[in-house]
Parts: C-alpha cells; sequence; structure tokens
C-alpha cells in the first residue's frame, strides 16, 4: 500500500504544479484566434493590483493565455512531420492602417492655372491635312519630324538677322531649349509635390533674375567683404534687400540686439542731424510762392503806411459812395451825350 | 522686436521731419529717460526703456503692441502713420491748421479738408508740408499734407482741398483691428 500511496502522493504533487486549464471569468473574453489575440474585458483587482503586482499580473496573463491555448486545441489539428498543427481561422480584427492612405495627385502647376481658368484640354485629330504636302501628315509622333522636315527643306533669313545664321541650327537650338525648359518644370512640380524645400538658386544672371534677387545679390557681394561691407561705398539710391532668408545669406549680419544699447542714442541722433541737413532739393513752386508771400508782405508793409502818411490835397480826388454801376442809368436817345472833352 | 536697420530709420526720421521738423531730436534726445524705436512685423513702436526691458519676457509672436505704435513700413518700405502717432506729432508740430467747427464731423469720417472747412492756418507753411489737424477747441483731431501752401490758400476756391487727410481720431474706430 505503500507504493500506491507514494504514487498518489507523487501524482498530487505533480497536480499542485500545474494549474488547471479551466479558467474562471466573469466576463468573457473576446477571442481572435485568427491573429493569436485575445482581449480581456475584466476590471483589475485593485488591491491585488496594489500588494502584489508582479505575481498577480504574471498569473492573470498565464490564465488567459491558457483560455487562447484551449480555444487552438479546439481547432482541427493535423500532424505534419511529427509535429501537430492547427489551422487557424481567418482574423476577425480590424488592424489600422500602417500608413495613411494616399490623397490624390497634387496638380502640376500648369494643371492647377488651367483649373482656375476653366481651360479643358481640346482633343487633337491624330492626323491633319497639310496643305504645302498635299497630304494627311500626324499631328505628332511617329513620322511627324520627318514630315516636318520634309516641309521646311529652306528657312527664310530674317531681313535683321546677320546673313551667316545657320536657320535650321537655331530651330534645333530652340527646340532643345524648350526640352530643357520643360525638364525644369516637371522637376519643379515633383519638388512642389513632395513639399522639399528646394535650395535656393543663386544669382541667375542679369537675364534671368528678378529685380530682388538682383537686390540681393548686389547686397550680399557687398558685405562679403573683410569687414563684412562696412567700408563699402553705396550707390545713389541704393536700397538694402530685405525679406526672407536674405540675412542668412549675409555673412554677418547678425540681428541687431533689441535692448538699448549705449551708441544707439548717439548713432540715431547723428542719423536725425544728416536727415536734418540735408541740402534741400530746389523747389520751384516752393520758392515762387515764398516769394509771392514775400512781396505781399513787402506790398502790405509799404502799402497801408503811405496812404496814412500822404497829406491829402487838393488834387487828391477819391471816389466817394457807391462805385457807379451800369444798366442802372437812363437813356435819353434824343440827346447826345457829352463825352469827354472837346476836342480842338 | 528688432532695432530698425539704418535704412529704416532713415525713413522713419525723414517722414517725422515732415511734420515736427527739428523737434524731431527731442524724441530721441529727452530729459526724462532713454526712448527709441523698435521695430515688430513691419510697425514701428516708440518705446521708454523702461518698457522695452519688461517687453523682452516675450517672443515677437506673443506681443501685440509695445509703447506707442507710430506706424507701419509697407511691402515697399514706405511709412504710414497711424493716428496713434498723434500724441507725439501734436505737441511738436511746427504747422498747424485748423478746422472750422461745423467741418470737424467731416474732417473725423475721412475727408479731406476744403477752403470751406479751413478756419485757420499757420502761416509760411508749404505745399505738401505734413501739418496737425485741430479743431477750434485746440483740440488735435489728426495729421494730414497741405494740398496748397499758406498764400495759395488765401486765394482758392471755397470748394477747393486745403488739406489732404491722412489720419484722424475716427481711425480709432474705423481701423480698430489694424492699428497698433
Amino acid at each position: 500500500m505503500d507504493v500506491v500511496k507514494e504514487v498518489l502522493a507523487k501524482h498530487q504533487k505533480e497536480l499542485e504544479k500545474y494549474k488547471p486549464i479551466t479558467v474562471d471569468k466573469h466576463l468573457e473574453c473576446r477571442l481572435d484566434v485568427g491573429t493569436l489575440l485575445i482581449t480581456d474585458p475584466n476590471d483589475f483587482d485593485d488591491r491585488e493590483l496594489r500588494d502584489n503586482r508582479e505575481e498577480y499580473l504574471t498569473a492573470l496573463t498565464r490564465d488567459n493565455t491558457q483560455l487562447l491555448l484551449n480555444a487552438i486545441w479546439e481547432l482541427p489539428t493535423e500532424r505534419v512531420d511529427e509535429s501537430i498543427v492547427a489551422k487557424l481561422p481567418e482574423p476577425t480584427t480590424v488592424l489600422p492602417r500602417l500608413r495613411k492612405v494616399p490623397g490624390p495627385r497634387p496638380l502640376t502647376k500648369w494643371e492647377q492655372f488651367a483649373k482656375e481658368k476653366g481651360i479643358t484640354k481640346k482633343k487633337r485629330d491624330k492626323k491633319t491635312y497639310d496643305d504645302t504636302l498635299d497630304k494627311w501628315v500626324p499631328t505628332y509622333g511617329f513620322k511627324h519630324a520627318e514630315a516636318e522636315k520634309s516641309k521646311d527643306w529652306v528657312l527664310e533669313v530674317p531681313q535683321n538677322a546677320d546673313p551667316n545664321t545657320d536657320m535650321f541650327q537655331k530651330k534645333i537650338d530652340l527646340r532643345n531649349e524648350k526640352v530643357a525648359k520643360n525638364e525644369i518644370q516637371r522637376m519643379k512640380n515633383i519638388v512642389r509635390a513632395r513639399k522639399v524645400d528646394m535650395p535656393r538658386s543663386g544669382y541667375l544672371g542679369p537675364e534671368a533674375a528678378s529685380s530682388s534677387q538682383l537686390l540681393t545679390a548686389v547686397t550680399v557681394a557687398k558685405s562679403s567683404t573683410a569687414s563684412v561691407g562696412k567700408f563699402q561705398n553705396k550707390l545713389p539710391k541704393e536700397k538694402e534687400a530685405r525679406g526672407l532668408g536674405v540675412k542668412e545669406l549675409i555673412p554677418g549680419g547678425k540681428r541687431k540686439a533689441s535692448h538699448i544699447t549705449n551708441n544707439e542714442r548717439e548713432a540715431n541722433l547723428d542719423l536725425i542731424k544728416s536727415v536734418l541737413h540735408k541740402k534741400p532739393k530746389l523747389n520751384v513752386d516752393k520758392a515762387i510762392s515764398m516769394q509771392k508771400e514775400e512781396d505781399r508782405l513787402a506790398r502790405e508793409a509799404e502799402g497801408a503806411p503811405a496812404r496814412k502818411a500822404k497829406p491829402k490835397g487838393k488834387g487828391s480826388r477819391k471816389a466817394v459812395g457807391k462805385k457807379p454801376k451800369g444798366n442802372h442809368g437812363q437813356r435819353a436817345p434824343g440827346k447826345k451825350a457829352q463825352a469827354g472833352r472837346k476836342r480842338r | 522686436m528688432k532695432r530698425l536697420s539704418d535704412e529704416r530709420a532713415k525713413i522713419l526720421f525723414e517722414k517725422l521731419n515732415k511734420y515736427i521738423g527739428t523737434n524731431v531730436t527731442q524724441l530721441i534726445d529727452r530729459p526724462d529717460g532713454t526712448y527709441c524705436f523698435r521695430e515688430l512685423r513691419d510697425r514701428v513702436y516708440y518705446v521708454s526703456e523702461r518698457i522695452l526691458k519688461l517687453s523682452e519676457c516675450f517672443s515677437g509672436k506673443q506681443l501685440v503692441s509695445v509703447g506707442t505704435c507710430f506706424g507701419k513700413f509697407s511691402k515697399t518700405n514706405k511709412l504710414k502713420f497711424h493716428i496713434t502717432a498723434l500724441y507725439y506729432l501734436a505737441p511738436y508740430a511746427q504747422h498747424k491748421v485748423w478746422v472750422k467747427p461745423s467741418f470737424e464731423q467731416q474732417y473725423l469720417y475721412g475727408n479731406n479738408v476744403p477752403k470751406s472747412g479751413l478756419a485757420r492756418i499757420t502761416e509760411n507753411a508749404a505745399q505738401y508740408q505734413g501739418v496737425v489737424v485741430y479743431s477750434m477747441s485746440d483740440l488735435p483731431l489728426g495729421f494730414g499734407v497741405l494740398a496748397r501752401s499758406t498764400t495759395d490758400c488765401k486765394t482758392a476756391d471755397p470748394l477747393t482741398a486745403v488739406c489732404y487727410h491722412q489720419s484722424d481720431l475716427g481711425e480709432y474706430i474705423r481701423a480698430e483691428d489694424t492699428l497698433f
């Protein structure tokens, strides 16, 4: 009997080592065997979680894993190469997308412009009738260039151009330029679509650069001396470049301190002095008006006392009363008016 | 907040010179403390040192206004004075224009001053001279430029504009959102 007891005790011991495969849950766990996922909606036991956190969590995880394994064992199994394999069903959980949904392709600059202006693409015929060649010629693509070539077998040299210019070469150059321009525009469209910053293009030459770019180039060039352009003369009517990113291009052109520095007051006063002592331009209108004013004052100063000082002599006749006005007298047509003194 | 660049400072002083002449120095050279001009978002502010120090706790984005806003630089780098500058322009103004009480309201609605609305004018003011406009009770109403010199005013028609309107007190209401 000892042996039996021993065996039973051993069995009991082994049973204690393994926990039961049945798990009790207050609320049923949601299972998605397809993705090997189990979600436990039950609340945590607060006291357990506070007192022995690690043990409690480990036990909970074990229980839930047991539930998942139970579910897996319920699936039909088969034996492949000494190992038992279960076929998982289709997953039911919907996983969120890794990347955002791609939006519509951003419009190119031309497409945007065409949309704003309401320009729609016109369908062109594949072949057009050419009057000079007297046959149907492809509008574009295969054999279009050939037809063009046979049409332009001679080219006119314009009156004002150099007679030795190769007009054919010129035409080719023009076309190559167009292709290059189109390529640049394509690149720009890509850059715009990806929303990345393009590197600054720098000085583009006198033909291509805009006035603000030229201004920036001048400002940067002037400040690129050892003394950061401090001793560089200013041109008459020269403007300084302003705007975004100009400061970064100018070496040493740091932002001035905001707080009041010692020399600021003096610098301001110097500036005011230079403004106040600027030689005024000769303003003709102003000069005339000032002269007029002076004349008027002189006249008044001269006129008023002179009249007072002048003695009223016998000969001085002064108009007394109302000034006579026309259209008020009575006409006497029969009587001849005596006009003026009698001349002899 | 930053200091005005030399170019902009010059534009500012030239503009001030049009209204207050040599009194510009008195804005900088003050006995009661240090004052300076600062620029924020293309606006020019006249700030005392004390206020400036306090304002440095805030970044440019957080600041709405500091001290007195004098005006705003346009995109083409021209300075336009706001009515808020009147507080400093009026006491120093060298040329003044007084409007008749009947025309006060019209002026405050943003109209030019015609000869008929003109009550008094300082002597020897040239054409396009910056002037401060006063009511007959010596209350500064705004500022503008003379359309005609003082002498020409005397011979002008009653309906011709004598002083072009630039700014008036009504702007405190009309341009409330862009003033400071």
